[in-house]
């Protein structure tokens, strides 16, 4: 395998038999394909011989930029990276977050450094394991471990339901759906294999989703969700780990997750408020559709779907360095750089985008790149809001356009649908509260902005944006994929984009929003505001019956939600925001739980920024109400209405200019109230 | 003939491991080695010289250096002993360790005389390897 004596890369001549569709083969593990990071010649051969001796596939690296890329291109070709933390080059905790943004695969740190805090500098950032050096081959034999328990909990968190009963039927639906998605998105034959396995899975673990046990934590979407909401409460300044986790009321969760999550966060938002410059532009577009047609929500793009699975599953920080990354992408303008998202992703946002009339051009220009941010919610900032037309735009764009580029944008597609939620709100809301849809954050902008689209981007819900239909079940996939990770991506992919064939709505519309914010929550968690999202995305009912969502949320259905096509997701969103913005509002919002099946709507009205589900009528782009703190969603709120074009071919073309949603998640002090409907 | 080398190797082996100057971690290079890499310890210690080469001369630059920068000097160091505990040379580990105490208490005098140490364990572990693969091969 290796290309040259001298070449510090050596690229696995095989495929690994492991890779394909059964997580565990009959060889498992053998064939694990592993990159080991190391600037250490002398470490990094003699790992990569004790990597071959435990009949792992191994790809070895001295630079972190390197290995990056290596990812990035073969975006399913690794099944776990090992990486040093004291590297020239990057330091290894970033490359961890990079990785666990854009590719979402386990990593393992090494250091010669046992010293405690390094150590737990490492648990935070999210390392499955750390290793002290010397390593010995024991250490690696179990390496696998990682990988399976990294797919088990993405799988889980996808389908984790709050509710419960829901789950049942996202899991069947779910894994049809993404399979569909899979294909159209990002294909990857492996990403649809994984999603079937995935859904075995599933079967096997319904029961004790509820209780997620895991010895580490993950943040589904469900989870993020609610960490995010009581970061809106608290207001980004004044939100402090012990503060969140209080108020977050999660059994098992202690304040160094939430911490080191802040963290990841507050990254995203950073990130994202580069982006969100652009996103200005957009997001007055995305506000002012009243009638949002969801507008095809873009298409998860394996951005987004990244981006949502980053957002269940990568640690915080891996999460905020996907938003940021997404951002970054996105926004050319935006100086974020996001490294790891692909160009490619944000562009399908902002193809999306353009179709949204106004923020179009802006979205294309920024929404390209931060419109995957946007479904992050780190870092919108308020001005976002006024983005967020646009960014939901460009989110969309991006999500979509990370659906398709890889699973292994699962992170990023985690972020985007997190951020798209929020753009789809406003695309497919027209009602500019998308914007706030992003799953996570979202359910707190939800309810305040009545971001319909947002939420429906989550669960791919994206697809009604098109007019096409909005399969709530595919979304529902989207959404649980969202936790999922590259493989889940795939789900969420499609329900982004397109609802098993619809993708293409989805994607244009919020859908991708919904992807985002399936991930955001944690994709579980999400179901319902998922669901919310679906159905507001549903172009073809523009009017953002949320009565009649009202039924469908439940919020802790999410599933029904998603299940409910005819609903239009604008409904759903509205209904959501208008729960959660609790303020009477809503449009119609009898669901009196808001689409966040976390049940932290309710409480979070007060985040959005203002009335902004009123106006949700129309609008759900409300997104602003998102608290994000941090991250702005607001750019992801791409409420903007999307008109039924497809967002898909809105950001096909827009591709450079849909500026990521810039952070709208942030739109904090947005208003939506004046998001016609 | 054949059997009169291995035994040298191995009385050698057993020396240097008793004496210090390598550790298991030697033990599991060898281990690892087999029929398709027959020579990855040695290949693995050519390495390690190589790159060893390198911070020692980064190293004395460094302290040369007026002010000394201690911080970077801690730096080259750490690298240097990673990569000595990666072939389980236990004793140039051990200076590089003292090394690292000096450099902490920031003094340049007792980093200079260290770091003579450090090459001296270096080089004489050196000359042992060398002489233990002419025997090994």
């Amino acid at each position: 395998m290796n290309i040259g004596s001298g070449s510090l890369v050596t690229v696995p001549s095989s495929a690994a038999s492991w890779k394909s569709s059964d997580v565990v083969s009959d060889q498992f593990p053998v064939g694990l394909r592993v990159l080991v990071v190391d600037d250490d010649p002398t470490c990094l051969r003699i790992l990569e011989k004790m990597l071959r001796n435990c009949h792992y596939e191994v790809t070895k690296c001295n630079r972190a930029e390197v290995a990056l890329s290596l990812l990035r291109e073969n975006k399913n070709g690794f099944d776990i990276v090992i990486s040093d933390v004291h590297m020239p080059d990057m330091d290894g905790f970033k490359l961890l977050e990079h990785i666990g943004l854009e590719m979402d695969l386990p990593v393992i740190m090494m250091s010669a450094d046992d010293s405690k805090d390094v150590v737990m500098k490492g648990v935070t950032h999210g390392a499955y394991d750390y290793l002290i050096k010397p390593v010995r081959i024991e250490a690696l034999k179990n390496i696998w471990q990682h990988v399976v328990r990294k797919k088990k909990h993405e799988w889980k968190d996808n389908n984790f339901d709050q509710s419960g009963s829901v789950e049942e039927g996202d899991r069947q639906q779910k894994p049809s759906e993404d399979v569909d998605y899979s294909s159209s998105a990002n294909e990857g034959n492996w990403k649809n294999s994984k999603k079937r396995k995935e859904e075995e899975e599933e079967a096997e673990e319904r029961d004790d989703t509820s209780t997620l046990k895991k010895p580490r934590v993950v943040w589904s979407v469900e989870l993020h969700q609610q960490f995010v909401q009581a970061v809106h409460q608290l207001g980004i300044d004044k939100a402090v780990p012990k503060k969140i986790l209080e108020l977050m009321n999660v059994p098992g969760l202690t304040r160094e997750n939430v911490a080191s999550h802040l963290q990841k966060y507050r990254l995203y938002l950073r990130r994202l408020s580069g982006v969100s410059q652009h996103q200005n532009g957009l997001n007055s577009s995305f506000i002012g559709r009243p009638d949002a047609t969801f507008g095809t929500i873009s298409p998860l793009n394996g951005l987004d779907i990244q981006a949502i699975a980053a957002a269940g599953q990568i640690p915080a920080q891996s999460l905020a360095t996907l938003q940021a990354a997404a951002l970054g992408r996105s926004a050319t303008k935006s100086a974020i750089s996001v490294p790891l998202v692909d160009q490619r992703n944000l562009f399908s946002f902002e193809n999306s985008k353009l179709r949204f009339p106004e923020g179009q051009q802006q979205l294309n220009n920024s929404n390209k790149q931060i419109d995957l941010l946007h479904g992050i919610p780190t870092t919108m900032e308020p001005k976002q809001l006024a983005n967020l037309h646009h960014p939901s735009q460009s989110f969309v764009g991006m999500n979509m356009q990370v659906n398709s580029t890889s699973q292994h944008n699962n992170s990023v597609l985690m972020r985007m649908s997190q951020s798209q939620p929020r753009a789809q709100m406003l695309n497919g809301a027209n009602n500019g509260s998308q914007v706030s849809r992003l799953p996570l954050s979202m359910q707190q902008s939800l309810s305040s902005e009545g971001i319909p689209g947002g939420v429906l981007a989550q669960s791919g819900i994206v697809d009604n944006a098109r007019g096409s239909v909005y399969n709530p079940v595919s979304q529902a996939s989207s959404m649980v994929d969202f936790s999922v990770k590259s493989k889940e991506l795939q789900s969420y992919n499609f329900s982004l984009g397109s609802n098993s064939s619809g993708i293409s709505t989805l994607t244009n519309r919020g859908m991708l929003q919904e992807a985002m914010n399936s991930d955001i929550k944690g994709s579980r968690g999400f179901p319902s505001n998922y669901d919310i999202f679906n159905e507001l995305h549903q172009p073809k009912s523009q009017n953002w019956g949320l009565q009649n969502i009202g039924s469908i949320f439940d919020a802790s259905h999410h599933p029904s939600i998603q299940g409910t096509q005819g609903v239009s997701s604008q409904l759903l969103l509205q209904q959501g925001i208008s729960s959660t913005h609790n303020n009477g509002q809503n449009r119609n919002a009898p669901i009196g739980k808001p689409m966040y099946s976390n049940g932290e709507e309710s409480g979070h009205a007060s985040p959005m920024g203002g009335p902004q589900l009123n106006s949700v009528g129309g609008n759900m782009l409300a997104v602003k109400a998102e608290r994000f703190p941090e991250a702005d969603y607001r750019s992801i709120i791409f409420p903007e209405q999307f008109g039924q074009d497809d967002l898909m071919s809105a950001f096909l073309k827009q591709q450079g200019s849909v500026g990521p949603v810039e952070t709208e998640f942030g739109f904090d002090g947005y208003t939506l109230d004046n998001l016609p409907v | 003939m054949e059997n009169q080398k291995k035994r040298q190797a191995a009385y050698m082996k057993r020396s240097l491991l008793d004496q210090g100057y390598l550790d298991e971690q030697f033990i599991h290079l060898e281990e690892l080695q087999d029929d398709a890499n027959p020579n990855f310890v040695e290949e693995v210690v050519k390495l390690y010289y190589t790159d060893s080469a390198r911070f020692i001369r980064n190293i004395e630059l460094a302290l040369e250096n007026a002010p000394c920068d201690f911080t970077r000097l801690d730096n080259l160091m750490y690298q240097f002993k990673g990569s000595s505990s990666s072939i389980g040379a236990r004793r140039v580990q051990r200076q590089c360790s003292q090394f690292q105490e000096y450099c902490n208490a920031k003094n340049i005098e007792g980093c200079k005389n260290i770091f003579q140490g450090v090459k001296h364990e270096y080089a004489t572990l050196k000359t042992k390897l060398e002489a233990y693969f002419q025997m090994e091969r």
